[in-house]
């Protein structure tokens, strides 16, 4: 029976679409013929290194698959939580310990990686110790820590600097000195992206810890009673305002959100002097900003001391790793196939590689040569010193609180920047959560 | 095949009926009755979406009604219902109106007028963001100091974009209703009004309007009662910021449920929606007059 032209052309347009509904028709949990799956986040340079370890670590199990997929940070944080309440969990799920972790552990919904991590101690030793708080949980280890160490950093555009002709800060009477010096030459003091809070939130993590040292954040997780009133807490949450006040943020911030990277945009292009963000920001402006890096136009230090406050300069926060744990709705054999990812998948040689080229620190011990090998060597060792010498590294807050404090502090820290509400009305509106 | 309707036997119409109404019914009932029983239920729970489901008698509602957020929710939720109607019906009364006529190049207009509505929201709300970013937008790309405002980052102005977007995007469909409703007025009405020397405005206002009164209850109350459900357009847009300005209720249900793992207080809030949004339905229908049915051609 001859085909007619029509016949043909029907079949042509239609392969594309059925193979693409059989990529799709997969994605759904524990049902593709056995194989584990794998959710994280996407956005460049970081996706490609992740799906890159799951690459070769296919090829080099034929038997043994993992499917990942990727999501938008704030989407993930929503669906991943979704999806494990609805017993439709990703085999491996990625996250940042701490607060979310423990919500899953007190579900049963995460498997227990003690006596794992007991059998296979050569893989505990190879990674900083440092990395397993926020992956325990009343004691026990629920997450293999992955990726990279990322504390918060103070990023500054050098040219911008100079055109204006000032020094970077070293205490916060610079930070305000500094605002009406770019502002008056019609460039923002601080970059910020505003609409996705966490970013906001960094400011404050700091301003805890310089004015009040790490025991005022300490006392909050440990759910003690008005512990956000503590006057240092307050004087923290003036000083913000003071900043938002004196026009020390970019016009808009509160439209602006980190995960377009416009924020990001905004100090290479040299339209904003300074940006606090994670130690991530340095691939992002590496592989976005053009010639901005590799012409040393970026500078980077950590947050300066406030006059009179009683916090550590070396104190730090961020994320100590990223945490992989398994679901313990998976099958037998997805566990073992994620277990053996662990062992031989995460944070190989290649993957190491990559990662210091994206100018992050991963979370391997012995990477010192490497790190002083790279083209990034200065960068990486700042970090790698932060992380290893600060007294203190605190959690980001958003994860180490349960999620119902963390929407509610994110909320508030919003009408905070917005200043819509005072410090002792934030005080209140999260003492009202504390411990819950 | 001549002998196929001569041999079915004719069954009475009240017997075939139900048989006709079952799929929609099980539609209905499977994704409509059922998660709303379920919500009711939920929302006498404590519940953080993950793991067991605690029953906790009133302790949702009491957190949910003695929460300050409600009153605000409930406040913009209202506004944004009240606005977003008062801008979208006179637009798309006249918008409808000149669509109806017979004259050249309307066809065309109508479809460009149309486009909007083919557009998902999430598309539109991003394209918006973009255009709209004070820094890389529009405003700030052309040196247009009056475009270059801070759009979504102050209460008074989001809240306006969010209405102008919501507009922009249902105004063709209330549109094509009301093109639908003018279409239908006999044209002996307009004949006899231009025999008694009534110009164009006083047809517009003694005839079109008149005539168009229950196009008019049908195409508030979709919107109204829509603007209830408004979510994916202002969650891409702003997330229900600056603060809370643009935080109406179903946003409120999604942060407190998906983003504070709080089930309970978000499955109150739904119902709170639930009911509202049939309060407003029925009133609607009894402002269209006790017969709805009622002919609005007497003596045509």
């Amino acid at each position: 029976m001859a085909l007619s032209r029509r016949t043909l052309i029907g079949l042509a347009a239609g392969l594309p679409v059925s193979a693409a509904l059989a990529a799709c028709g997969s994605s759904g949990p524990g049902k593709s013929g056995g194989g584990a799956t794998y959710w994280y986040l996407n956005g460049q340079p970081q996706e490609s290194v992740r799906a890159g370890a799951v690459d070769a670590f296919n090829q080099a199990h034929p038997k043994e698959q993992i499917k990942d997929t990727t999501f938008q940070n704030d989407a993930y944080k929503t669906k991943i939580k979704t999806a494990i309440g609805a017993g439709q969990a990703p085999t491996i799920i990625w996250g940042w310990g701490g607060g979310t972790l423990r919500t899953y552990v007190e579900a049963g919904q995460v498997e227990d990686l003690t006596s794992w991590f007991d059998e296979h101690s050569e893989v505990k030793k190879r990674l900083f110790p440092s990395s397993f708080g926020a992956a325990t949980v009343d004691g026990k280890i629920y997450a293999m820590p992955c990726e990279t160490v990322q504390p918060i950093i103070l990023y500054y555009n050098k040219k911008v600097f100079e055109q204006v002709g000032v020094k970077p800060p070293k205490s916060w009477d610079d930070i305000m000195a500094l605002v009406p010096r770019f502002n008056a030459k019609g460039i923002a003091p601080f970059s910020l992206g505003g609409q996705s809070r966490w970013t906001n939130m960094m400011w404050l993590e700091f301003l805890f810890d310089r004015i009040g040292g790490p025991e005022v954040f300490q006392a909050i997780i440990e759910g003690e009673k008005n512990a956000w009133s503590n006057p240092d807490a307050i004087t923290a949450l003036a000083k913000v305002q003071e900043l938002v006040k004196a026009d020390g943020f970019v016009k808009g911030f509160s439209s602006i959100t980190a995960d377009s990277n416009a924020d990001q945009a905004l100090l290479y292009t040299g339209r904003a002097a300074m940006m606090l963000h994670g130690a991530w920001s340095y691939g992002i402006q590496q592989a976005d900003g053009g010639d901005f890096v590799p012409g040393g136009g970026l500078g980077y230090m950590t947050f300066p001391p406030v006059e009179g406050g009683k916090g550590d300069p070396s104190d730090t926060v961020g994320n100590p790793a990223q945490y992989l744990s398994i679901s313990s709705k998976a099958s037998a054999e997805q566990k073992k196939i994620a277990k053996d990812y662990f062992t031989t998948g995460v944070l190989q040689d290649a993957e190491v590689k990559k990662w210091i080229d994206n100018g992050s620190v991963p979370i391997r011990l012995g990477t010192e040569k490497l790190l002083a090998a790279s083209k990034s060597a200065d960068f990486l060792q700042f970090t790698y010193d932060i992380a290893s010498k600060a007294r203190v590294f605190g959690q980001s807050w958003d994860q180490a609180l349960s999620p119902t404090a963390a929407e509610t502090l994110l909320d508030n820290i919003a009408k905070l920047f917005q200043l819509s509400i005072s410090p002792q009305q934030f005080a209140r509106n999260l003492n009202a959560v504390t411990g819950k | 095949m001549s002998t196929l309707t001569g041999h079915s036997p004719r069954r009475e119409p009240w017997t075939v009926l139900p048989w006709l109404a079952t799929p929609a019914l099980v539609v209905f009932v499977g994704f409509a009755v059922i998660p709303l029983v379920g919500v009711f239920a939920l929302s006498f729970t404590t519940w953080d979406g993950i793991g067991a489901i605690h029953p906790s008698g009133l302790a949702s509602w009491r957190s949910v009604l003695t929460n300050p957020g409600l009153p605000h929710a409930l406040w913009v939720t209202f506004l944004v219902m009240v606005v977003s109607w008062a801008f979208q019906t006179p637009l798309s009364i006249l918008l409808g109106t000149f669509l109806a006529g017979r004259q050249r190049y309307r066809a065309l207009l109508g479809v460009v007028y149309f486009i909007p509505l083919m557009l998902s929201s999430a598309a539109i709300a991003i394209a918006y963001k973009a255009l709209l970013d004070p820094n890389f937008g529009l405003g700030a790309g052309l040196k247009i100091h009056v475009l270059s405002q801070d759009w979504l980052g102050r209460p008074g102005l989001a809240f306006g974009v969010v209405i102008f977007v919501v507009s922009w995007q249902f105004i063709p469909f209330h549109s094509l209703i009301y093109q639908g409703g003018v279409q239908q007025i006999p044209k002996s009405l307009y004949e006899a009004a231009q025999l008694d020397g009534a110009g164009r405005i006083r047809q517009f206002f003694s005839i079109t309007l008149p005539q168009l009164k229950y196009t008019i209850i049908t195409s508030s109350t979709l919107m109204v009662v829509g603007s209830l459900t408004f979510f994916d357009l202002i969650f891409v847009l702003t997330e229900g910021g600056p603060g809370d300005a643009t935080r109406v209720l179903a946003l409120d249900m999604y942060k407190r449920g998906f983003q504070a793992n709080l089930m309970g207080p978000a499955s109150a809030i739904a119902v709170i929606l639930v009911l509202v949004g049939l309060a407003l339905a029925l009133l609607l229908r009894r402002l269209g007059g006790r017969d709805a049915g009622a002919s609005q051609l007497e003596g045509v």
